[in-house]
């Protein structure tokens, strides 16, 4: 017995280590997608050369991106049967099909052009190449929207029935599973955040170069196009979290508590803790600053509204109450944080000084990996503040693991722990490299390789190393 | 014909195409360190490029579509196969980021060659061991996988997986006499012969031994009248290795490559009559592991609608990379 409580906490380490890791590049790619197809668009509609040059200096960053999603999303495929079979089995008649037409929908259209987006411009002209960038766009959002319906059903699971042999089946309308209650909120939330990622990383590189070099037209428009992301996107994603949240407190409770830290129950308006300790043993919230009926005010749109506490929740079905307090916060601190540079570079806007305030471009650049590390305390959130159940108060996480011996999973862990660090550690040294360098005005195909520059580049200088890959027809994107 | 029999087929049309279509890519990948670093290695690499993302997809189809499908089986094979299938994972790992990363770096491109070379040639093995593993039968209580985690491990699986490398590699091979010139294709050539005589050596053997891990297996190939069926695909195997040779002879670039997928087809067959109508052999049956009829339907709507769509693409993304890729690319 103890050696199985080893198994699933092990099984739980390597699910919320492959999957963090695997999160950010998704994280990253659907809004770099999005951004590239928006480059390529306008560089088909006003025909100016900087477009074209941002077109291929992200497209370089996104194929190294993508290449870890794919490779890192394979292994969440089977992670699911691997470490969690028991839930494999029961969930599977519901969530399988979903996942199925994740990958009927979105994966084979993203891997289908993605070929054509990175090599094939000379071949299919820009019309078309066009065609196959916004197809593994909108490929990044589809993906999305499945596999985050099957995540909110596991939140908020609803149009299912038991069978005899314990599994979940879907009832009447599978439109009623997909469209379950947190998954429209959950949904807008995670694209949004998603945009934000990338708008904050774009901004961030786009701020450093300017630091280094505010006459470069490249750094110049990637940065005014993040920072208009950032001023837009930023304050809408407060909104649509304050959505989420009332959601969440809806259909479950006990994770908003955690969020709050709310152990006891407040029967006339709760305070909303800004920061403190939470101190399960006590089931108190150490040093704790906090302002009066705030949370109330958030959650219920009322300040005096009552809200229940940790204390009206059975023990055993009570989520960790410190990960998701401290979670919550990183994550709503940076919200905060993007909301102020999105207001600051409005100011600078106004002002016509964008690409003058160097302050602004250090907090910018400060500001890069926000959307990474917010996304990835947001997850942690719902995902931990979700527990101790994998299917939200039907299924618990320790009925779900598969039966395997500890040492297995312990060894899988470690490996997983190696080979990410090693290999995605180099991944994300080459992602750096690239974004240290500025953007040029005639900027290279997405790499060196011979392939990409097709009936371009001669051979021997490609091969060599030290060739200008070409720009002999300067027009064309790749 | 029911719907469980249908998701039977199409689970198995997506093994085919995973076989079909990534198995020259892994190939590749086995073969890499025997070409020359430079301007073969970059050629052979180039001609894969372009798709080798999308072949993997079939993979993702296949053992998505299981846990649609047959969620139980997925529930017991996955455990069951647990240290195949994580080393797979990672070797997929190495093999998929290294087509990025040997551009991106070109002082360690020799680092991440051999990270190609060796994520392709383990994700291949464990492909190879987990259908062993699973011919030779594993261990089922109630709903649940009930064996240790060594299992899987036996002469016959490793059988198995050095047979599937074998058989990938003649797969890469073909497909580079296909597609490139020169010394590359001429070295292709004389590989794919190579490996021929060894994948057919591999299919006897496997084939004998599998003969003798449980008595269906035995029962369906050799018993009177079936045998007169099943003895087709023995003597098929036969003619269609001549017609593979004859063809590598009159040094015929494109038809080798469909040979060989022949072979691998009538090694699919072979699989398909000794288990069917089994998910796990001798165990659990596709009608026992299915899912529910409302997840099938809803899931044949998505996938008789889909499946045609992304073959139509796919093989429109072939055919904007189609003819030889020289060392600067497509042509």
């Amino acid at each position: 017995m103890i050696e199985q409580e080893w198994a699933i906490i092990l099984a739980r380490m390597q699910f919320a280590f492959t999957v963090s890791f695997h999160f950010l590049f998704p994280a990253f790619s659907i809004g770099l997608a999005s951004f590239l197809a928006v480059l390529e668009g306008l560089w088909l509609k006003t025909g100016k050369g900087v477009y074209a040059n941002l077109y291929r200096y992200w497209l370089k960053i996104f194929a190294v991106v993508f290449a870890m999603g794919v490779v890192s999303g394979i292994v969440m495929s089977y992670q699911f049967g691997t470490n969690w079979s028991v839930f494999s089995d029961k969930a599977g008649p519901v969530i399988g099909p979903l996942m199925a037409y994740e990958v009927l929908t979105a994966f084979f259209l993203e891997a289908g052009f993605l070929g054509v987006m990175l090599f094939g411009i000379n071949k299919v002209g820009r019309k078309l190449h066009f065609v196959a960038t916004l197809a593994v766009a909108v490929g990044t959002f589809i993906s999305a929207f499945w596999i985050l319906s099957v995540n909110s059903w596991m939140q908020t699971p609803v149009g299912y029935e038991i069978a005899a042999n314990g599994q979940f089946v879907p009832g009447d309308s599978w439109l009623t599973i997909i469209f379950n209650p947190s998954f429209p909120y959950r949904l807008i939330h995670t694209l949004l955040a998603a945009y934000l990622t990338t708008a904050f990383a774009v901004g961030g590189v786009g701020a450093w170069h300017l630091l280094k070099d505010k006459a470069n037209p490249g750094a110049r428009k990637m940065f005014s196009m993040a920072m208009w992301m950032a001023a837009i996107v930023a304050p809408l994603q407060v909104v649509a979290g304050d959505f989420h949240g009332i959601n969440t407190l809806e259909h479950q409770p006990a994770k908003v508590m955690a969020m709050e830290g709310h152990y006891q129950s407040h029967p006339d308006g709760a305070p909303l803790i800004l920061f403190g300790v939470p101190n399960s043993k006590d089931r108190t919230v150490d040093y704790a600053i906090e302002i009066p009926k705030l949370s109330s005010l958030i959650l219920k749109h009322d300040l005096n509204a009552p809200l229940d506490g940790l204390d009206t929740i059975p023990d055993a079905n009570e989520p960790p109450v410190g990960i998701v307090f401290w979670s919550f916060r990183i994550m709503v601190g940076l919200g905060m944080a993007m909301v102020g540079i999105g207001l600051w570079s409005l100011a600078a806007r106004a002002r016509k000084k964008l690409y003058d305030w160097p302050w602004l471009h250090r907090a910018a650049l400060a500001m890069g990996p926000s959307g990474f590390i917010a996304v990835l305390a947001g997850w942690v959130t719902t995902e931990v503040g979700r527990q101790p159940f994998t299917i939200y108060g039907v299924l618990r996480t320790v009925d779900s693991a598969s039966p395997l011996d500890a040492p297995a999973v312990a060894f899988s862990l470690l490996a997983f722990v190696v080979v990410y660090f090693a290999v995605f550690g180099m991944g994300i040294w080459y992602l750096l490299r690239l974004m240290k360098k500025p953007p040029e005005a005639h900027e290279a195909p997405p790499s060196d390789a011979p392939i990409r520059s097709a009936g371009i580049t001669p051979a021997p200088q490609v091969l060599s190393g030290d060739g200008v890959p070409g720009d002999a027809r300067s027009g064309e994107i790749v | 014909m029911d719907l469980t029999v249908i998701w039977a087929g199409i689970i198995g049309f997506a093994i085919i195409a995973y076989v079909v279509m990534d198995g020259f890519d892994l190939g590749i990948g086995i073969l890499f360190p025997f070409f020359k670093a430079g301007k073969d290695r970059d050629t052979a690499m180039n001609s894969i490029a372009p798709v080798w993302d999308g072949n993997e997809t079939w993979l993702v189809m296949g053992v998505g579509g299981l846990l649609a499908a047959f969620p139980l089986a997925y529930a017991i094979i996955l455990p069951a196969l647990y240290a195949p299938m994580i080393a797979m994972l990672l070797g997929l790992v190495f093999r998929g980021v290294a087509f990025e990363f040997r551009w991106r770096d070109p002082d360690h491109r020799e680092l991440w060659d051999r990270a190609f070379t060796t994520g392709s040639f383990i994700a291949t093995f464990a492909q190879g061991v987990a259908l062993g593993a699973l011919l030779q039968g594993i261990t089922v209580e109630g709903r649940a996988y009930a064996g240790g985690w060594w299992e899987w491990l036996s002469l016959f699986s490793i059988l198995t997986g050095f047979g599937l490398v074998i058989g990938y590699a003649l797969l890469g091979a073909c497909w580079l006499n296909w597609k490139t010139e020169g010394s590359l294709q001429r070295q292709a050539v004389t590989y794919a012969g190579r490996l021929g005589i060894s994948l057919l050596v591999m299919i006897g053997a496997i084939s004998l031994a599998t003969l003798t891990l449980e008595p269906q297996y035995h029962m369906r190939w050799l018993s009177f009248p079936g045998v007169l069926a099943t003895a087709l695909v023995p003597i098929a195997t036969i003619a269609v290795t001549y017609f593979f040779y004859r063809c590598l002879r009159q040094t015929k670039d494109a038809q080798p490559f469909f040979w060989a997928l022949a072979l691998f087809g009538l090694c699919l067959l072979g699989l398909g009559i000794s288990i069917w109508p089994n998910v796990i052999p001798a165990r659990v049956t596709i009608w026992e592991a299915a899912a529910p009829y409302r997840s099938q339907v809803f899931m044949l709507i998505g996938a008789s609608i889909m499946v045609p769509i992304i073959v139509a693409y796919t093989a429109w993304s072939y055919w904007v990379f189609r003819g030889k890729v020289g060392h600067d690319g497509y042509h």
